[in-house]
């Protein structure tokens, strides 16, 4: 039977308190958002969910990648292709992009759970992950959030089995991004809710109810999208959903997260369900796509995963609006004078292996690991005798520091590393960490992040982030 | 390796040096200042037709796109060779060596050597934030040089009010430089207020951006006293690469390894057994406060981990044990990358002939005089040891 065997989560450590919206200082304990830092995007944000989904595993069991999100930074190029090569997957990978609609997340879960169904693949990654943008002081600004989650779906010892499924399909302009602009618009509130979600979401979720011959009442947890919190409870109340089996939409935590949204909530189902429970997820858009799944068992996953909760109580709070802003490239900024540096789309692709998947050598003849791959070795001077090893899932500890204020970043300084690798030494910027945390011997584990937009496009590397004190091995 | 390393010793001699004045020369072209730099040298050289005297010229310049070509043309020296030599941070010490090796070998009798760079025509304050990888990381020189802080600090107790000794030393004697950059005193409050530029270098910390151009012409030794009557003679001419500190797995970040090895090699040259008390006058690279004091220990001035005491002690300072960056160094020169090298052997020149004014080091004509430049991660070192016989 199709189902779920892992799943992981991602949700941006950076909150930025709504009070600031408001002009008021931030409360503590006050409602926030998740907010993408600058080096963070939806591509980004998809490897590391699936790092959490894929923990302990071995990454050649995957067959495919299916990526769901409104807001890739390219029109055309494939973002599952680049997440496969950061996640070191192998090159007869499957890779397809969902995209277009906030429903895209539900539908590349359907699409795997299809594909696995139909034997076409064992085991498929699904990733929906979205970082979108509302204008500054628009309505929508409070309540969307940014985050990204993972599921490997496979037919081979999952722990959510799928029980059924349903879609309607609907054209309303309701909620649109157009070509070339930045910020998601919204049609008016009543009408959004009362012509979009509300017949739309109600009609999915009754068919999915008799197609699958259950009641709203068998479900534990209820995993519902919802443009808002008020929709959220309207939706409830219209289908007489058991509040106790709402899954909380992590309003004023995380916020709409767009095409991962639903699905984000689903990961937190499947962490609170016991076996036997059934499940219902709900994405919107264009329509409505819904599933049904019951927990059957403990699934694939054999490393430490963070999940949801793990992410939701991971947090740092943004020192200003301002911050935010300029982080989001929401502010106007000087005019670069270095100028596009033209970095060579030849050197990107032969670097992939290094620059994405964080590949480095393994010396045969002195055993020595070293970053980048290099025709001599560093150490015994053998020559292209190597073996190609990924350093993105081992530790590293710091080596040396410093904390660079000339580097443009909207919340400097940025921090640069020497970092140790099991050997290898390499020059690497450390996130997620305070100055005054950062220190010699601080062990760390590695992020990929957006690095820097030479040549006008978005570049991608690993960084360095300290590992959680209760974590460390 | 062997090598015949003091086959270089007094086989040529300087005859003549020239610098431009130093500066944000927002109305000089590079080939202005490379005439301005030439023109003193042949003038302290006693060339009146350069065209038909200079028989070679190096040049080094890291910045300038037109080659070997932006030098010739601004001298009108045509018809001979004319050489441009990149090699980071110590591109003018390695067109100086080129130009050594040359007349040694006996190919030339008269060769210039001219560095120069022209950083300040494009636009930005500081040096560049360079991208041209996938993976690299802001490109900053202040991020590259303060990696050794943080490691050194921990195992030697130094601390930034080390550092601060060593640039209010050379803005001190940058005010007595005509040709400096920067002229003006600074007091410890004015170091420890300034903003951080990449932790522990804070402004003062860090050498100023400037355009320049400098130029020595060079001879046989034999024949240097018909020239003149007080030629310097070239002692030592090292180059030493280094592995990239940031992935040599071998690093302690407690020194720079090029550094040391271009002191060995430049040492064995010169035949230079106790460093501390042959050398008379030194000028070593001070991109960065740090880099300087790393130097201290790297070119055997002290012992390792010693520098904070000998810098509390003055033994760097015009009147100090060993003057080190007599001119202000990069600190109120600024370090116009390719000019730099050859601008410290101007300096040593003046020094050694007893020609330095108001900031002359009393005892330096008997003494060898050093010139040092570290550069790229940093991945390589030159030194120059001249003196007067």
């Amino acid at each position: 039977m199709a189902g779920i065997a892992a799943f992981g989560a991602y949700i941006p450590p950076t909150r930025l308190p709504l009070a600031y919206l408001a002009g008021r200082p931030a409360k503590e304990g006050g409602p926030e958002k998740a907010v993408a830092w600058n080096d963070e995007d939806s591509v980004t944000m998809a490897v590391a969910a699936a790092v959490d989904c894929l923990s302990g595993m071995d990454r050649d069991c995957v067959d495919g990648v299916l990526f769901a999100s409104t807001t890739h930074a390219f029109r055309e190029k494939q973002a599952a292709a680049l997440i496969a090569r950061a996640l070191d997957l192998r090159g007869d990978v499957r890779t397809a992009d969902y995209s277009g609609s906030l429903r895209a997340g539900v539908s590349a879960l359907r699409g795997a759970l299809d594909a696995v169904s139909g034997s076409d693949a064992e085991n498929i990654l699904v990733i929906a992950s979205d970082c979108r943008m509302a204008a500054p002081g628009s309505a929508l600004e409070a309540n969307f959030g940014d985050a990204a989650v993972a599921f490997l779906v496979s037919s081979e010892n999952p722990l959510a089995t799928l029980v059924g499924s349903h879609a309607v399909a609907e054209e309303i302009v309701d909620v649109w991004r157009s070509e070339g602009d930045p910020f998601v618009h919204s049609w008016e509130e009543r009408f959004v809710v009362q012509e979009g979600y509300l017949p739309q979401m109600a009609a999915v979720v009754e068919g999915l109810l008799d197609k699958t011959s259950t009641k709203i009442a068998d479900y534990a947890r209820v995993a519902l999208y919802a443009p808002d919190p008020r929709s959220h409870a309207a939706l409830t109340r219209k289908l007489e959903a058991a509040p106790r089996t709402l899954e909380d939409p992590l309003f004023r935590k995380v916020g709409n997260s767009g095409a991962a949204f639903a699905p984000l909530l689903l990961a937190a189902a499947l962490e609170a369900a016991a076996e036997g429970d059934l499940l219902l997820v709900a994405g919107y858009g264009d329509g409505a796509e819904a599933m049904a799944f019951q927990k059957c068992g403990e699934g694939r996953a054999s490393g430490p995963s963070r999940g949801v909760a793990g992410h939701v109580a991971r947090r740092r709070t943004v020192a200003s609006y301002d911050r935010y802003l300029k982080a989001r490239s929401l502010t106007p900024a000087e005019w670069n004078r270095g100028g596009d540096p033209g970095l060579s789309a030849t050197v990107h692709f032969r670097e992939r292996d290094e620059d994405l998947g964080f590949k480095g050598q393994r010396c045969r003849s002195c055993d020595a690991i070293q970053f980048p791959c290099q025709r001599v070795c560093e150490s015994c001077f053998a020559k292209d005798d190597f073996d190609r090893v990924r350093l993105s899932d081992r530790r590293g500890q710091v080596v040396t520091y410093t904390f660079d204020y000339f580097f443009p970043n909207p919340d400097p300084p940025t921090i640069v590393t020497v970092t140790d690798i099991e050997g290898a030494r390499v020059h690497l910027q450390l996130v997620d960490c305070r100055p005054e945390d950062t220190r010699i011997g601080l062990p760390v584990e590695f992020v990929f992040r957006r690095i820097h937009e030479g040549g006008g496009r978005p570049n991608y590397y690993w960084k360095g982030r300290p590992i959680d004190p209760g974590e460390t091995a | 390796m062997s090598t015949n390393n003091q086959g270089i010793r007094d086989k040529v001699a300087v005859v003549g040096v020239g610098c431009c004045a130093f500066g944000e020369n927002w109305n000089q072209s590079p080939s202005d200042m490379i005439v301005d730099a030439a023109y003193e040298a042949y003038e302290d050289a006693g060339i009146e037709n350069p065209q038909q005297e200079i028989e070679a010229v190096f040049t080094g310049s890291l910045y300038t796109t037109k080659g070997p070509f932006e030098c010739s043309d601004a001298l009108k020296l045509f018809h001979r060779p004319v050489t441009m030599v990149s090699n980071y941070c110590a591109t003018g010490t390695d067109a100086f060596r080129c130009g050594v090796l040359s007349v040694a070998a006996g190919l030339y009798e008269t060769v210039l050597v001219l560095g120069y760079d022209k950083p300040k025509d494009r636009g930005v304050s500081g040096p560049s934030v360079m991208m041209d990888g996938v993976r690299d990381l802001p490109k900053t020189p202040a991020g590259w040089f303060s990696l050794c802080a943080a490691t050194y600090f921990e195992k030697y107790g130094a601390g930034r009010e080390d550092l601060a000794r060593i640039a209010i030393k050379n803005h001190h004697n940058g005010t007595l430089a005509p040709k400096s950059f920067l002229k003006r005193e600074i007091t410890l409050e004015d170091y420890m207020k300034a903003r951080i530029i990449s932790w522990p270098f804070g402004l003062y910390d860090c050498a100023a951006q400037t355009d320049g151009a400098a130029a020595a012409v060079i001879t046989r030794a034999d024949r240097a006293r018909s020239v003149r009557d007080d030629p310097v003679l070239v002692k030592a001419v090292s180059i030493q690469s280094g592995p990239n500190p940031q992935k040599d797995p071998g690093n302690d970040f407690l020194s720079w390894k090029p550094s040391a090895w271009a002191a060995e090699e430049a040492y064995g040259q010169a035949g230079i057994k106790d460093p501390a008390a042959q050398i008379g006058v030194a000028q070593v690279h001070d991109c960065f406060s740090l880099t300087e004091l790393l130097s201290y220990e790297d070119l055997g001035f002290c012992e390792k981990g010693s520098a904070k005491e000998h810098i509390a002690d003055g033994a760097f300072e015009l009147g100090g044990r060993l003057p080190v960056n007599t001119d202000g160094g990069l600190k109120t020169f600024g370090h116009p990358t390719g000019a730099t090298g050859v601008r410290m052997i101007y300096e040593n020149v003046l020094q050694l002939q007893g020609r330095a004014g108001e900031r002359q080091v009393s005892g330096a004509p008997e003494r060898m005089a050093l010139s040092h430049n570290i550069g790229g991660h940093p991945t390589a070192c030159g030194i120059a040891i001249l003196g007067r016989d």
